[in-house]
């Protein structure tokens, strides 16, 4: 610990939480000084993602030097992000709702449920448009059902996700009785399982989702909302948020991703199948939380929560491709994780008391344009 | 005013798209597949055992159908029942829960069934309540998942997992000595490997191709559902950029392990599946993609389960065996489809 004890008496403690008081606080000092981008705000790499980019680097070095002639290869590379990509949608919207201050734990059941939606031998009667638009209003309306309920219904996070986590996989099972329903539209998967300019259609999405996230999330009031309602709801609702409509939005947007989601492990498979999704719930967490987003909200990155996918996505890679146990491959997840969030807690530590990390409240911003 | 009227103009908008998305997805929840005979292999009875007996009163309990070899089972045992004349099923909801089990045996005990065909989710949970219908005189039928103890069962019938795996290896040698490939890279895709059945598949897989002078080079575990064997698959065709050959535990799985192979647009291995699906059976006999074979694990016994059920009951043996009695244990042929032969087995692979 490199911090002076007199530090930690100085508002915010090292895991970004703030007495109530804080927002207003500097709010005011945001308002002074509006040039200064002290809060690395238009500096999209925070310091303490640097460490967690190194974790990524020596995994893939460790890859290199165990399969030098498999590891670092194109085809392997577009490999792993193909099969990141489900998840990393994922992980986008789980960001966006942890760092409002919420959890999501339906996102496995929404993405079975969207997917076997969308692949039943109706919806693909109608063709490949029609699949996908099924699939993304089935996980845009399931996140939002979640919204409501936890907005309007007061119902907390935990509990409603954890219904709709049990009763989308039910109805999921139900539609499909349990069978696996093969895609057999062929241009779906024709395009879908192609590549553009070199690269799989599902990395593009995955770049895309992720690009449209960081800026919504980064550059746009919803997105300041986002982090002033996960920073402090009460103080959202008194500078003029409407902080019930804005949470249930964010479900839905979590939910969007699922269906999104639903699409790609549908182009993987060729097939929608209720048991698609099974443990995303753990997987996005897990990634959203070693990339340095606080599980009681307010503050995150979106661009760790990428990183984070990626570690998981590359390790499973090296095992693999070392033909390893898939128990030791548990063990090493569980250990990078708090290596992961240890690491943050030191460099945080370190920068105690300098300029807070991107994503912290700016509440001069908050109470922009009302609509 | 304006504000007003446009946001109820807003509000009736996004109403009746909100109504119209919702009729479009409820349009899509249909299901009907264009053929919905789901004729499964039956047992017909032999000689004397054809004709209709003493009526009886067969209790059946199974874990939930979640997944199509386990639906499969279930369809099977109600659809033999209705073959018989003098049999009358009396099955319970399937559960995966075991105390939900217990319970729903031991109430099919108190109904005094004739005989109990059991399918325990967790066979050593469910040896107690087997034991107890023993007791007070039921003869119970065990499918596949073994009670701890034979006190428990009259009769246990179920797959060969070790065998699988010695079936799947010896069509591969075969295969590939047909093929002149000598010093093969042989990939197998297992499934959960926390699970006995998969432990004893991999080692029957193991222990065979020794015999042959081969061995398992790449191999990864995935975990019954499609979406795992595409994603574990990918990253093992990843890791051998030359294969000769594929074994995949699993058909449940076989659909995420087919389309990883197509999208790797490799084509220089051959695959041998598991259990034996009517998916994976539709591409054997196809024989256009990397799938040669599967070796069955088929829940045609639970038909036969249902059918011992009743000659038990009437205290019948098996009409061309020489015993009296029913045997106490019946293990089934984990057999090797190939295009050769799919036409003869396609009855009874079920739909994963």
């Amino acid at each position: 610990m490199t911090d002076t004890p007199s530090r930690s008496v100085l508002g915010a403690t090292d895991d970004g939480r703030q007495p109530e008081s804080e927002p207003r606080r500097r709010e005011r000092g945001n308002g002074r000084q509006p040039a200064r981008n002290g809060n690395g705000r238009g500096f999209p790499i925070d310091v303490r993602l640097l460490g967690l980019a190194g974790v990524l680097v020596v995994l893939c070095l460790i890859g290199y030097i165990t399969r030098p002639e498999t590891f670092l290869t194109e085809e392997n590379f577009s490999t792993m992000l193909r099969l990141a990509a489900a998840i990393g949608v994922v992980s986008v919207g789980m960001t966006f709702v942890i760092i409002a201050g919420g959890i999501d734990l339906s996102v496995g059941s929404m993405v079975a449920l969207s997917s076997v939606w969308m692949t039943t031998l109706a919806t693909q009667s109608f063709g490949p448009v029609v699949m996908v638009l099924c699939a993304l209003l089935v996980g845009l309306a399931s996140g939002l059902i979640n919204g409501v309920v936890i907005a309007y219904g007061k119902v907390v996070p935990f509990i409603t996700t954890l219904a709709m986590m049990a009763s989308a996989r039910g109805l999921a099972e139900r539609l499909s009785e349990r069978r696996t329903q093969v895609v057999t539209e062929t241009g779906f998967s024709d395009f879908f399982r192609g590549n553009v300019l070199g690269i799989p259609v599902l990395v593009w999405m995955l770049a895309a989702v992720f690009v449209i996230g960081w800026v919504v999330l980064n550059r746009t009031t919803f997105g300041r909302r986002t982090f002033a309602i996960g920073g402090n709801a009460e103080a959202a609702r008194l500078s003029g948020i409407n902080v019930k409509l804005h949470t249930a939005l964010v479900y839905g947007i979590g939910g969007l991703c699922c269906g999104i989601a639903a699409v790609m492990v549908v182009a993987r498979t060729t097939s929608g199948a209720s048991t698609n999704g099974l443990f995303y719930e753990l997987d996005a967490i897990a990634a959203v939380v070693i990339g340095g987003t606080l599980l009681s909200g307010g503050r995150g990155s979106l661009i760790g929560t990428l990183i984070g996918v990626l570690i998981f996505t590359v390790l499973n890679s090296i095992f693999t491709q070392n033909n390893l146990d898939t128990d030791i491959q548990n063990i090493a997840k569980g250990v990078i994780i708090v290596a992961a969030v240890l690491l943050q807690h030191t460099t945080s530590a370190r920068r105690k008391g300098k300029p807070r990390a991107p994503g912290e409240v700016n509440s001069s911003q908050l109470s922009g344009s009302k609509s | 005013m304006t504000t007003k009227s446009n946001l109820a103009r807003r509000g009736f908008l996004s109403g009746a798209a909100v109504l119209g998305a919702g009729a479009v997805l409820a349009g899509c929840t249909s299901n009907d597949p264009e053929d919905a005979s789901g004729g499964q292999q039956q047992a017909a009875g032999a000689a004397d055992n054809s004709q209709p007996g003493r009526n009886v009163t067969l209790g059946f309990s199974a874990p939930a159908a979640d997944h199509g070899w386990m639906a499969a089972m279930t369809i099977n045992a109600r659809s033999q029942a209705r073959q018989f004349s003098d049999v009358k099923l009396n099955a319970t909801e399937g559960t995966n829960d075991v105390n939900q089990q217990i319970a729903q045996v031991e109430s099919l005990i108190n109904a005094k069934v004739d005989a109990l065909v059991i399918l325990p989710f967790d066979g050593k949970a469910l040896t107690a309540v087997g034991r107890q219908a023993m007791d007070q005189g039921i003869p119970v039928i065990n499918v596949d998942r073994i009670f701890d103890t034979p006190l428990a069962y009259r009769t246990w019938i179920g797959g060969d997992n070790y065998r699988m795996g010695v079936n799947a290896a010896n069509f591969m040698a075969e295969e590939l000595k047909r093929r002149n490939v000598s010093n093969p890279v042989i990939g197998e895709v297992a499934g959960i490997d926390a699970l006995p059945l998969t432990q004893e598949r991999s080692q029957g897989f193991r222990d065979s191709l020794r015999r042959h002078g081969f061995r398992v080079g790449p191999r990864v575990a995935a975990d019954f559902t499609p979406e795992s064997g595409e994603r574990q698959t990918a990253n093992l065709l990843q890791s051998a950029s030359k294969l000769d050959a594929l074994w995949n535990h699993d058909d449940d799985q076989g659909v995420g392990v087919i389309a990883a192979i197509e999208n790797s647009g490799r084509d220089e291995f051959f695959m041998v599946g598991g259990a034996g699906s009517k998916n994976m059976m539709t591409l054997i006999k196809n024989d256009s993609g990397p799938l040669k074979a599967t070796v069955l694990y088929s829940p045609s016994m639970a038909s036969s389960a249902i059918a011992l059920g009743r000659l038990l009951a009437q205290n019948k043996g098996i009409a061309d065996l020489a015993e009296h009695e029913i045997p106490a244990e019946i293990t089934t042929y984990s057999a090797v489809v190939t295009k050769r032969n799919v036409d003869q087995y396609m009855d009874v692979g079920f739909d994963s």
